[in-house]
Order: C-alpha cells, then sequence, then structure tokens
C-alpha cells in the first residue's frame, strides 16, 4: 500500500462512477468462524456522495482499459483519459483494510475489456475468490459479467459474487449497433442466462441438499442508460418488466445520460443528465415491482412517455377516474395501494387498524397519507369531500401541479415598475 | 392529580405498572426523585422498583403482546425523550385492559406514537451502523466514537461482533459517556475516569495511529471525493441522507 495504490483508486474510482447500480442487499449471511464480514439482507449505505447517491460497496474498475470503443462510454479506447490497472491483491487488501473501518460494504468490481471478454472474467473473478477463500471475507461482493464471457466463467464467479450484473446499456438492438458497433443483445443476454439458469440449478439443488453452496444468493441486476438514444419510455419499461418476469431479475437501474464524450455526433449534447425523467422512471418501477401495476397500464400506445409534470401513479389515475373514489373501510388492499399518496406502508397500516375501528380523515393523516394527493380519490369514515369524478380529472391536475410560488407579503407596497 | 416518583428506569417502570394496578389509582404524570413537581398535583405516590414485581408485569405483557411490540416498548425506553414513560405507561395499560393486545390500532393516538418513535429508534440505529468510521490505533484496537440521537449503542452491539469479529474494538458514545470493548471474545460496557483527548474529540491524535491508518483515511476521502459526479451534484439530497450531525465524525468529510 502507497502513494501508487492512491493514484489508482483515484483513476479508477472516476472511470466505476458511471455505473449507478449501488444495492447490498439480498443477502443474509453470518461471519463465519475466523473470518472478517458479514451481510446483511436488507443492505447497508456507509456514506453519500456529494451527488446524493449512496456509497455502500467499494465500486472500483479492476482496470479502465478497454478494448471497446462505445460511444456513451467515458473509457472507451478512443478516448484520451489516465488508464491504470490494480493488481488482484491490492485490491484485495485494499477492499478489506476499508471494510474493518466500516467505511464499506463489500466490493462491487467491475473492468474494461482488455485482450478478451474471458480473459478479463479470469481476472475478475480471482479477486472474489481470493477473497473469499484466502481471506475468508464474508461481506458483499456485486461482480459485472464481461458481455460474452464463458459459461464456465459466469459459474464460477456466481459461487463467490452475491450478486452479477450485466448492463444493456441501449434498450433498443438498433441503437445499440449504432452506438456500440462491437456489441449486440446476444452478447449482453447470454451471460443473464447463464446467471438465470446457475441460480434456478442452484435453487433445486438446495432444496436436495441444504447445504449446497448458494449460487449469486442476490441474483442479478442491469442498468439501462435513459436519453442517450430516441427510445420512448414505453419501449424502456416494456424490456425492464420482462426482465423481472425472469426469476434471478432483482432490480434495472436507470441511469440518466451524462454526455462524456460530447465530441461524438451519434449522441445528443444534454447540458443537464435528464434527472425528472429517470426518477419517473424509478417510480415506474416500483410500481410494477411493489404496487402491483401491469407495463401497459403505466405507458402504452397511447401514452408512450411518462408524464414529466406528475408522477406515474397519479398519472394512472387521472386516465381512470372511474375506479374512484375507494372506500377506505372496505377496499381491497389492491385497490387501496393505487390510491395517489398511499403507499405501501399506509396501506398496510390502514389494513391493519381498520379492524379495530372506523379510520377518519384525521387518522389517515396521522398514519401518513399525504391528504393532499388522496382527498380527491377516497372516501372514508367522514361526510364525503368533492371528488376527481364530480371535479374532472383536468381540474385536480390543475391543483396538484401548482408551483408554490414567491410568498408576497402583503403588508409590503409593491410598485408595479414596467420592465423595459 | 396523581403523580408517580419512581427512579426512571425500564425497572421502575414496570413496577409502576404493577402498583398502580395493585393500588386502583393510575397516575397522569410520572416524575423523577427530586423532579420538580407538576402544577395541581394533589397527591404522589413513590413506587420503588422491585425486580419481582416488573418481572410479573413483562411476563403478563409477554403473553398477550407480539415480539415486535415488546422490542418496541425496549426501543421507545432507548429514545429517552422526556415523554416517553408516560406514553409506555398508557401503551402498556391499554393493552392490559384489552381483551387483546392493541399494538395495531394505529388508529388510537399511543399507539401509533409509540410505532413512530420506534421507527425513529430504528433509523437512528441503522445510522450508527451506517455511519460509524473506526480507526485504527497503534495496539491495533479499532475506534470509533458517535454521538447518536438516541441511546442505541446496546442495540448495534450484536451486529458489530459478528461483523467484526476478529478486530478488537471500541465504540464510544461521546454524548452518554460510555461505551462498549470488544475483546476478541466478549463484549464489556466500558467508561473511562479520566478521558484522553480521543474521548473528547472522538478523533485519534497522530501519534496513537497505526503506521499505515493516515494513508487509508486519505484514500478513503480521495475515493469519496473521485466517486461523485460533478454533473449530478445535489448537495439538498446529500445532506438529507447524509446528516449534518454526523459530519464531526466521518472520516471522509474531515479536512
Amino acid at each position: 500500500m502507497n502513494e501508487n495504490v492512491l493514484e489508482k483508486l483515484k483513476v479508477l474510482a472516476e472511470s466505476a462512477k458511471y455505473d449507478v447500480s449501488c444495492s447490498s442487499s439480498g443477502t443474509t449471511r453470518a461471519n463465519k468462524s475466523g473470518g472478517i464480514g458479514s451481510a446483511a439482507g436488507w443492505g447497508i449505505c456507509h456514506s453519500f456522495a456529494e451527488d446524493g447517491r449512496c456509497i455502500s460497496l467499494l465500486k472500483i474498475m479492476l482496470t479502465n482499459y478497454c478494448i471497446y470503443d462505445c460511444a456513451y462510454c467515458i473509457n472507451r479506447r478512443s478516448n484520451d483519459i489516465r488508464r491504470a490497472t490494480f493488481s488482484a491483491s491490492e485490491l484485495v487488501d485494499l477492499t478489506i483494510e476499508f471494510y474493518r473501518r466500516n467505511y464499506i460494504e463489500g466490493l462491487f468490481l467491475s473492468s474494461g475489456v482488455v485482450r478478451n471478454p474471458d480473459y478479463t472474467m479470469e481476472r475478475l473473478v480471482r479477486v472474489a475468490k481470493d477473497l473469499r477463500l484466502v481471506h475468508k471475507f464474508n461481506g458483499y461482493i456485486h461482480l459485472k459479467s464481461i458481455p460474452g464471457a464463458s459459461q464456465d466463467l459466469v459459474n464460477e464467479a456466481g459461487l463467490y459474487a452475491d450478486r452479477l450484473s450485466v448492463n444493456i446499456e441501449i434498450p433498443n438492438e438498433q441503437s445499440l449497433q449504432r452506438l456500440a458497433p462491437e456489441k449486440d443483445f446476444q452478447s449482453v443476454f447470454k451471460p443473464m442466462q447463464y446467471i438465470q439458469q446457475g441460480v434456478l440449478e442452484n435453487l433445486e439443488e438446495r432444496k436436495k441438499y441444504r447445504y449446497a453452496p448458494r449460487f449469486a444468493p442476490a441474483g442479478q441486476s442491469t442498468q439501462m442508460i435513459v436519453g442517450a438514444t430516441a427510445d420512448t419510455d414505453k419501449d424502456i419499461l416494456n424490456l425492464s418488466s420482462s426482465l423481472y418476469d425472469r426469476p434471478s431479475m432483482k432490480r434495472v437501474y436507470y441511469s440518466g445520460y451524462i454526455s462524456v464524450n460530447e465530441y461524438d455526433k451519434r449522441l445528443p449534447a444534454l447540458k443537464q443528465p435528464p434527472l425528472v425523467r429517470e426518477n419517473r422512471l424509478y417510480q415506474a418501477d416500483w410500481l410494477l415491482r411493489f404496487y402491483q401495476f401491469k407495463v401497459d397500464e403505466i405507458v402504452n400506445d397511447a401514452y408512450p412517455d411518462l408524464d414529466l409534470e406528475i408522477d406515474p401513479k397519479l398519472s394512472w389515475a387521472l386516465r381512470h377516474p372511474e375506479s374512484f373514489p375507494v372506500d377506505i373501510n372496505q377496499a381491497d388492499y389492491e385497490m387501496i395501494l393505487r390510491v395517489p399518496g398511499i403507499g405501501v406502508k399506509s396501506a398496510k397500516l390502514i389494513v391493519a387498524s381498520r379492524r379495530f375501528s372506523r379510520l377518519g380523515a384525521y387518522q389517515l393523516k396521522k398514519i401518513g397519507v399525504v391528504m393532499k394527493k388522496a382527498q380527491y380519490f377516497i372516501t372514508c369514515n367522514e361526510l364525503s369531500m368533492r371528488s376527481v369524478n364530480e371535479m374532472h380529472p383536468d381540474a385536480v391536475r390543475r391543483l396538484l401541479t401548482v408551483k408554490p410560488g414567491k410568498k408576497v407579503d402583503d403588508r409590503q407596497l409593491i410598485l408595479p415598475f414596467k420592465e423595459e | 392529580m396523581i403523580t408517580f416518583i419512581y427512579d426512571k428506569t425500564f425497572e421502575g417502570l414496570l413496577t409502576a405498572v404493577f402498583d398502580a394496578y395493585y393500588r386502583k389509582t393510575f397516575p397522569e404524570t410520572l416524575a423523577a426523585e427530586g423532579e420538580p413537581l407538576p402544577l395541581f398535583c394533589d397527591e404522589t405516590y413513590t413506587v420503588i422498583s422491585d425486580s419481582e414485581k416488573s418481572e410479573r408485569v413483562w411476563k403478563g405483557l409477554k403473553k398477550k403482546l407480539s415480539r415486535t411490540a415488546l422490542s418496541a416498548l425496549t426501543a421507545c425506553w432507548l429514545s429517552e425523550l422526556p415523554e416517553i414513560d408516560m406514553l409506555l405507561f398508557r401503551y402498556m395499560r391499554k393493552n392490559i385492559d384489552s381483551p387483546k393486545s392493541v399494538e395495531m390500532n394505529f388508529g388510537d393516538p399511543d399507539v401509533l406514537e409509540l410505532a413512530k418513535i420506534y421507527k425513529k429508534v430504528g433509523y437512528e440505529r441503522e445510522r450508527v451502523l451506517q455511519f460509524l468510521r473506526f480507526q485504527k490505533a497503534v495496539d491495533g484496537t479499532y475506534f470509533a466514537a458517535i454521538e447518536p440521537m438516541y441511546n442505541v449503542l446496546s442495540l448495534v452491539v450484536s451486529h458489530f461482533q459478528d461483523r467484526f469479529a476478529d478486530q478488537k474494538w471500541l465504540i464510544y458514545d461521546l454524548k452518554r459517556e460510555y461505551g462498549y470493548y470488544y475483546d476478541l471474545s466478549t463484549v464489556t460496557e466500558v467508561r473511562f475516569e479520566e478521558k484522553e483527548s480521543h474521548l473528547l474529540t472522538g478523533m485519534l491524535s497522530e501519534d496513537l495511529m497505526m503506521h499505515d491508518e493516515k494513508l487509508f483515511q486519505q484514500m478513503w476521502k480521495e475515493y469519496f471525493k473521485s466517486i461523485a459526479i460533478k454533473e449530478r451534484i445535489n448537495p439538498r439530497l446529500h445532506r438529507k441522507n447524509l446528516p449534518v450531525r454526523f459530519w464531526k465524525y466521518l472520516t471522509e468529510k474531515q479536512k
């Protein structure tokens, strides 16, 4: 460990930061005797960078040399940036030392492709193997599966890693071909299938032998770049939804495109990354995973893009006023979940509490329901308010999208100067 | 108005519940010994903590309440909020009086309030898990200091004991001036008579640090700087997720 490693750390962290995946959840593992570390099933964020994103794992690249030339990537071979490579032992020591100081939850290792996918993958696997077998590390390991790597290597990686991931990056094959001519969907979906197969086989095996070693217990995740191509939210969410149908897929991340290679004319020059759209996509993603929405309820041919002004759940509710108002004291859990302003937690509290007594608006507010939104969509143990049906969806929309302007102090004299 | 005076321990609180049912008089307020009594207080009763009585109350609660509700009771006690004892008293009383547990009736203000405080204490515990930072001392002990809002240190010990089973560590609460020390086999609660500078500032001085500690701290700081995406800087979100009150003891936030 010396100054040299410090420099490498800087360079390789810079290169790794555009991968948004950060979670360290999905695996619970107690410390085994003589080892270091454990994994908490819910994940722990140890710090937050100045952009507000969590730092849970040591997100780092093994090397940022790369033989590919993907237009959206900072590490493409035609970019003139500082390059560095960690040795396996340097990286292992760094991980262990950071871990012992409670800086991190584990390691998230990715790499540029050097020589060929298999060579690169092998080196990633070696780091994970060293951590697990030599240092008896029980913390979290997330490995990137290199597109085009062979099934044997993916299978070996699954033995040491908690989560494997392959990034789709571009949700549409033609666009991918245009931006990354050396890649195709095949090279991305193949490793995904390998991981899925490994996870399913392992499930069967563990039914027979309880102590069979686990294979990537936290499943797999992937990432899509938003705003680099002309794809609509419908394309993106349809792809996510079909990915979630696969048994091992745990998370799809969306990354608002940041113009890292401004000179490349195949990509749009964005001043600001599309943060609002990214947020709306995550909200839609949550609706798919936790609110029992179907993808074509959120986006379809008539509404190919998410509304940037209001969240997708409110947008659905305004398009379907016939489903409202919902009676809080009688409706099913599924229907209560669909009310804008009521989340999973409040819905569960409502269903548990209404057995004791009928709930009124005051109690709902105390429970945590956002009554500002919910009031137009519910009836409770109270005189009925004007609901979305009496008011018209457009009026509700206008009420809910009013921007709180600057407060005017009416004791202050205002002189109406004309602006020249 | 009746006031019960007790010794501000959890055992004392349970004894107060027992005595209240025994006397068939229920207090409107609880006070510690020596604390000024509330206005209009016309009757006081002094509770003497008794382990037999408190255990009987706890056993009774165990029969009725779920494990979550029981841990909510103890965790909320650790919040050390000024009105927490009376809230817990009312909560226990409601449960004892009702034929079955009322812990799921979130329409009741006390039950909801307790659930909320339980959640807050849980968050604070989680924050200690997140933001505790160890520094390696010359003798190989890992030292960490923190000032949690609630008295949650006892709730995090098992986590660190499991996770860092092969290193000696000391976790110290600067506000409440006690800590836990792990010597590779057991965890003991420790208090220090005379306080060296790191027990006041939370930071090891350089002559007490392991020789490579400085380097790792520097690496972590550099990593923290490099991992942020400049185009997305968002100070508000940053402060929301990483509350400023923890910055004092966070390695990455030191100059």
